[in-house]
């Protein structure tokens, strides 16, 4: 039984680390519906960015601000370039253009910062931490505390900030966002340098986890089945599917792997998707339209 | 139909459009040659039918026909004396113009309150000031008070119609759109909002242009009217004058209807 209460742990403590990249996602499909593909290359760059700077001996909290203050700009170079010559196209449109917008980040990135693997040490020991019968990684405690931070932040931030409101604002109705006044370029950089930001929590509980390389920006397609269980449009509904996400992988893996004589996680999360996908299109949290009739 | 001189008195109007041509697409003419104006303090209303270019001439006051890819090909826009064909719609409503869409456009999502505080942020008022703004617009619409913590996509067609006139009166216009007000609401609803909107224009001043395809109500209101049909201004004039001439009911409204009204 604490053997099944362990692996179940795990999953869940992994999961959150899905939802920590899911939220980024959210973020931007709600304020801008677009799926941001590019929100993986964000997390690469982000990492990449901060792992250079703390090899040149700069102090974790100067190279975490001057980070930020690159995926800032970054932010707002996407919403001039991509986002605003783009305006009112297809969400199609739209959604290739972050395409090509992930691979123009992690060239650059890699241009600049070289494309080795780099360790990233954040100063959290991997030791295990007994928690009455089961043990726990504390790398994952600490990573799933932050996560619950960011979302206790976030959702501060939404309800309670004028930008905050008027970003929901903008998800709701552009049109209308439009008619009273709200500047929507500005909302739009906004929300992408709060995505950037999560990217940047996200890139080093990743990089810290699996050394800051390319293979970071695969943290989409995990992230990917997390966004269709718990929907597109909610933070909550992030953290919820990361965790089924990561729970259903984890006992999986352990239960099932082995009667099919393989690995299973690679493709386990894309199963419980489809039957998402199935049953709940919208997700568990997804916002379906209010329509009086 | 030189608006200027009609609504002038002497001194330049407040809104003044002038030979406006508008396009969809690259090629779908939406208006032409449209001029109107609206003076200080004013109800004027931009009757006509479905199609004939209220909503397009609206848009094209309030630069929103770029977000339906549209474009205005000719004419000026003036308000207050100064040409607005550069202005963002942001800068517009900064300026004092603020447009109420029509079908209504509440954010569903958010509940009754947030919806009419977004329309305050642009000014960036403080808490307190946004607090007093907010007060006045319950004072116009105390049903709102009532209904301050609903999702504002819940609530009836009525209370969705207050929440969007309220929404735009947080930005503290001095002239106010409105694109069919009456749109798929109860008369008793609709003489509602039109007793609201002539105290406000009569006890704050606001200037309002009213586009509505049922003239009846809105003649009543107005202090004039301009009627277009497929884009083109077909009559314009004192609404009392235009109501008596019946040419209005006989440009658009059918002899059936013409016969009842009177």
């Amino acid at each position: 039984m604490s053997f099944f209460l362990e692996t179940l742990a795990g999953g869940l403590l992994a999961g959150v680390m899905y939802a920590l990249v899911a939220i980024g996602f959210v973020l931007i499909y709600k304020a801008s519906g677009v799926f941001n593909y590019a929100q993986g290359a964000m997390v690469l760059c982000a990492a990449l960015t901060f792992v250079t700077l703390t090899e040149r001996d700069l102090p974790f909290w100067l190279a975490g601000l001057v980070t930020l203050a690159i995926m800032v700009t970054l932010a707002v170079a996407v919403e001039r370039v991509v986002l605003r010559p783009l305006v009112n196209r297809s969400q199609v449109t739209l959604f290739m253009a972050t395409l090509g917008l992930s691979y123009v980040i992690e060239g650059i990135a890699q241009l600049l910062m070289g494309a080795s693997v780099h360790e990233l040490d954040l100063g959290i020991p991997d030791l295990p931490v007994a928690l009455g019968p089961i043990q726990l990684s504390r790398f994952d405690l600490v990573a799933a505390a932050s996560a619950g931070a960011l979302v206790i932040a976030l959702s501060l931030f939404f309800e309670r900030t004028r930008i905050g409101v008027a970003l929901r604002a903008v998800a709701d109705d552009p049109q209308a966002a439009l008619s009273i006044g709200i500047r929507l370029p500005i909302l739009w950089a906004a929300v992408w340098a709060v995505a950037g930001f999560v990217a940047l929590v996200a890139g080093l509980l990743w990089g810290a986890r699996q050394g800051v390389q390319f293979s970071l920006t695969f943290v989409v397609l995990k992230a990917l089945p997390v966004l269709i269980i718990g929907g597109f449009t909610s933070i909550a509904g992030a953290i919820i599917g990361g965790l089924i996400v990561g729970a259903a992988d984890a006992i999986a893996e352990i239960y099932l792997g082995p009667l099919l004589g393989g690995s299973v996680s690679t493709w386990f999360a894309y199963l419980l998707a489809v039957a998402f996908l199935l049953v709940r299109p919208a997700g568990l949290f997804g916002e379906r339209a209010i329509k009086r009739v | 139909m030189t608006g200027a001189v009609e609504a002038g008195l002497g001194r330049p109007p407040f809104l003044d459009v002038v030979a406006i041509e508008a396009v969809y697409g690259a090629s779908i003419l939406a208006l032409h040659d449209v001029s109107l104006s609206v003076a200080r303090g004013e109800i004027v209303a931009l009757v006509g039918p479905n199609g004939a270019g209220k909503t397009t001439t609206l848009r094209a006051i309030s630069n929103l026909l770029g977000a339906q890819r549209g474009a205005l090909r000719g004419g000026t826009i003036r308000w207050q004396g100064e040409e607005t064909r550069r202005l963002d719609p942001a800068d517009l409503v900064a300026r004092g113009i603020v447009q109420v869409l029509e079908g209504r456009h509440v954010f569903g999502q958010l509940t009754v309150e947030e919806n009419l505080l977004t329309g305050g942020y642009l000014r960036r008022p403080s808490r307190r000031q946004l607090a007093e703004d907010l007060e006045r617009v319950y004072g116009w619409f105390p049903r709102l008070r009532e209904r301050r913590g609903a999702l504002a996509g819940l609530t009836s067609g009525g209370e969705q119609q207050m929440v969007a006139i309220g929404r735009a009166l947080m930005t503290r216009p001095t002239l106010l759109l409105l694109d069919e007000p009456s749109m798929g609401l109860a008369p008793i609803i609709v003489a509602e909002i039109f007793a609201i909107i002539a105290r406000l224009n009569r006890e704050e001043g606001l200037s309002v242009l009213i586009a509505e395809q049922s003239a009846n109500l809105v003649l009543d209101h107005a202090d004039r009217a301009i009627v277009l049909e497929s884009g083109r201004v077909v009559a314009s004039g004192p609404s009392a004058e235009l109501a008596a001439s019946g040419r209005l009911a006989a440009l658009y409204l059918g002899a059936a209807d013409a016969s009842t009204r009177h």
